[in-house]
């Protein structure tokens, strides 16, 4: 880990680049000339009310969607043309969904992490270690034989950490993890991403709590459609980004704080 | 020795159907293995069980086709049913009973010699393959849109059927309720070449296909290429269902992708486990509806399918049963406070 560290710290160039991005679902605007740069060993929240665009940046940014005008940038190539998958470890917003019904012990969802690494054949030494060491080093390791199914909202999210830890990513990309987790198990598990930035993973989180943002991330985004605050979270705090951003949709501000 | 002689016989086919799908006689190996291998083995197991009708020689085809479609419909029903996608087997079912009736309406109308299951593939295969993509382009697999595909290829099976001279509605009922007695050497052989090609295809591209199954979106960012596994899987579906159509029958074959699958997944930890089990649950249910149906005379398909609800019923209460018997209980608590320890010991390792 301290090896891909300092190899990570090396690297001057920002690991993802947003460059005047505009994108529209059919004639529907959602992104519009969004500018953003992700350094490496960074921890980026982003926020933003409901529909501002925010897991369509992240989509973006993934190489999933291609943006209709701007560039994106992923490990210094074209997001769309970066093919090593291994590099990215992503927790979609639904994923968890699939997990509830589906028979998969957590083992199996564990070495998807080594799928992109190795799609056929035998799993290698260095395979089986890494699965080992990503259960062991989010906690889960007695729990590898169990359905994700039948485990508690806190424990499935550590499953999913652990898939993007066996593949060795070096970006974490998270759309609201914590949906319908416990308050207890939330505390735990943003306290477990804080410690894998402090690594040097990269991570990028789309949270809707403002307070879990402005106390784990290194930088804050405060987006909906446009860029309204790319930056430091005490400058956001003390700015008035987040009134602006939700201000355009008042009901939406007051639902959130209900 | 055997194989060489039945081969250069090249034994005259009786079923017009199966006959021109392919050039070279591939039966030869499937007819010498029912004849000296899967035979002999019957007729002692009909020996030792005093069951003669195991030593008939339809009856043995039938048992061998049963257990070929109890393999691969689980096999392919198990990514199917987790991806939420199961009426797509139904679905394309019933387009292939149209892929037969434009068979049999091309031979009629142009005196062709098609086989009517090469056409079934063809359109079964097509529309797999025309589904995927309108879902790649709607995102979702829509209720409606499926209901319009199954209903849309009836509609035209039905018209081509009652279009075409000729008594050609005669075969009709084989294909929509399936039918042991018409079990001949070629379907037999279709269903051992099919078993193969979808375990080998299954066993090769197992964990892309698990990954799509379980998380689309992760699989895309890990650069999978999800569009060609999820094509993958909706003609592997094609492949199966129309195999089995002969036996199964258009109307019921999609249970056989279905019910053991459901069963499975009430029981079954890992995924892996949940495929076995779902086979297990599968050839239970082909070996005691072929039985029934021989000895009562009734619907084979039909029987093979009540014998999988009854699989699938059994698990469902006995489940539920054992949630509300303090003593089956506290029996399955220990036991996972057991296997937990177990784990812990050798520090979870276990495969």
């Amino acid at each position: 880990m301290t090896t891909a560290t300092t190899e990570r710290q090396q690297s001057g160039d920002p690991l993802i680049s947003v460059d005047d991005v505009t994108f529209g679902y059919g004639e529907v605007p959602v992104l519009e000339s969004v500018s953003i740069d992700i350094e490496p060993g960074s921890f980026l929240g982003l926020v933003g009310p409901n529909g501002s665009g925010k897991s369509t940046l992240l989509d973006l940014m993934l190489g999933l969607r291609r943006p209709d005008e701007g560039t994106v940038s992923l490990f210094g190539e074209p997001a769309h043309k970066f093919d090593a998958g291994e590099r990215i470890g992503y927790v979609a917003q639904d994923a968890t969904k699939a997990a509830r019904d589906m028979p998969i012990t957590v083992r199996e969802v564990v070495e998807m992490g080594r799928y992109p690494r190795r799609l056929f054949g035998r799993f290698s030494a260095a395979d089986r270690q890494a699965i080992e060491d990503a259960l062991e080093q989010v906690g889960i390791t007695d729990l590898a034989s169990r359905r994700v199914g039948r485990l508690s909202g806190g424990q499935r999210q550590r499953v999913f950490i652990a898939r993007a830890l066996a593949s060795e990513a070096d970006l974490l990309a998270l759309d609201e993890p914590t949906v319908g987790v416990d308050a207890e198990s939330r505390e735990e598990f943003y306290g477990l991403i804080h410690d894998l930035n402090a690594t040097g993973l990269t991570v990028i989180l789309i949270e809707h709590d403002i307070g879990v943002v402005t106390t784990h991330a290194t930088d804050v985004a405060c987006l909906n459609r446009q860029l309204f605050f790319d930056g430091d979270p005490e400058e956001f705090v003390e700015t008035d980004a987040l009134s602006q951003a939700y201000g355009k949709d008042q009901h939406i501000l007051q639902h959130d704080h209900k | 020795m055997f194989t060489l002689r039945r081969l250069g016989e090249s034994v005259p086919l009786d079923n017009v159907i199966a006959t021109p799908l392919f050039a070279v006689n591939v039966f030869a190996p499937i007819e010498w293995f029912l004849n000296y291998v899967f035979g002999p083995g019957m007729d002692v197991l009909a020996d030792l069980l005093g069951m003669p009708m195991l030593e008939y020689p339809y009856m043995q085809r039938a048992y061998l086709a049963a257990l070929c479609i109890a393999l691969i419909g689980p096999v392919v029903g198990t990514f199917l049913v987790h991806r939420e996608m199961a009426m797509i087997s139904d679905t394309l079912a019933h387009t292939a009973f149209a892929g037969v009736a434009v068979g049999l309406f091309l031979n009629s109308a142009f005196s062709l010699t098609l086989s009517p299951l090469l056409t079934a593939f063809v359109v079964a295969i097509v529309t797999a393959l025309l589904v995927e993509l309108l879902v790649e382009h709607a995102g979702a697999y829509s209720d409606t849109s499926l209901a319009i595909v199954l209903t849309g290829g009836f509609a035209v099976g039905s018209i081509l059927i009652t279009a075409t001279d000729g008594g050609i509605a005669v075969g009709i009922d084989a294909y929509l309720f399936g039918s042991l007695a018409t079990v001949s050497t070629e379907s037999v052989g279709i269903l051992v070449l099919m078993s193969v090609l979808v375990g080998t295809l299954v066993t090769l591209a197992y964990r892309p296909l698990l990954y799509v199954t379980f998380d689309a979106t992760a699989a895309r960012a890990a650069r999978l290429n999800v569009r060609l596994y999820k094509r993958l899987m909706v003609v592997l579906t094609a492949l199966v269902v129309v195999s089995a159509m002969q036996i199964m029958g258009v109307i019921l074959v999609a249970a056989m992708l279905v019910v053991p699958v459901a069963a499975a997944a009430q029981v079954a930890e890992s995924f892996k486990q949940s495929i076995l089990l779902a086979i297990l649950a599968a050839e239970f249910a082909a070996i005691a509806g072929v039985t029934l149906s021989f000895v009562y005379g009734i619907a084979a398909g039909g029987s093979i399918v009540v014998a999988a609800i009854a699989v699938y019923a059994v698990v469902l209460s006995s489940r539920k049963l054992g949630y509300r018997l303090p003593i089956v209980q506290r029996f399955s608590d220990r036991q996972s406070k057991h296997h937990r320890k177990e784990l812990e010991v050798d520090g979870g390792k276990r495969e």
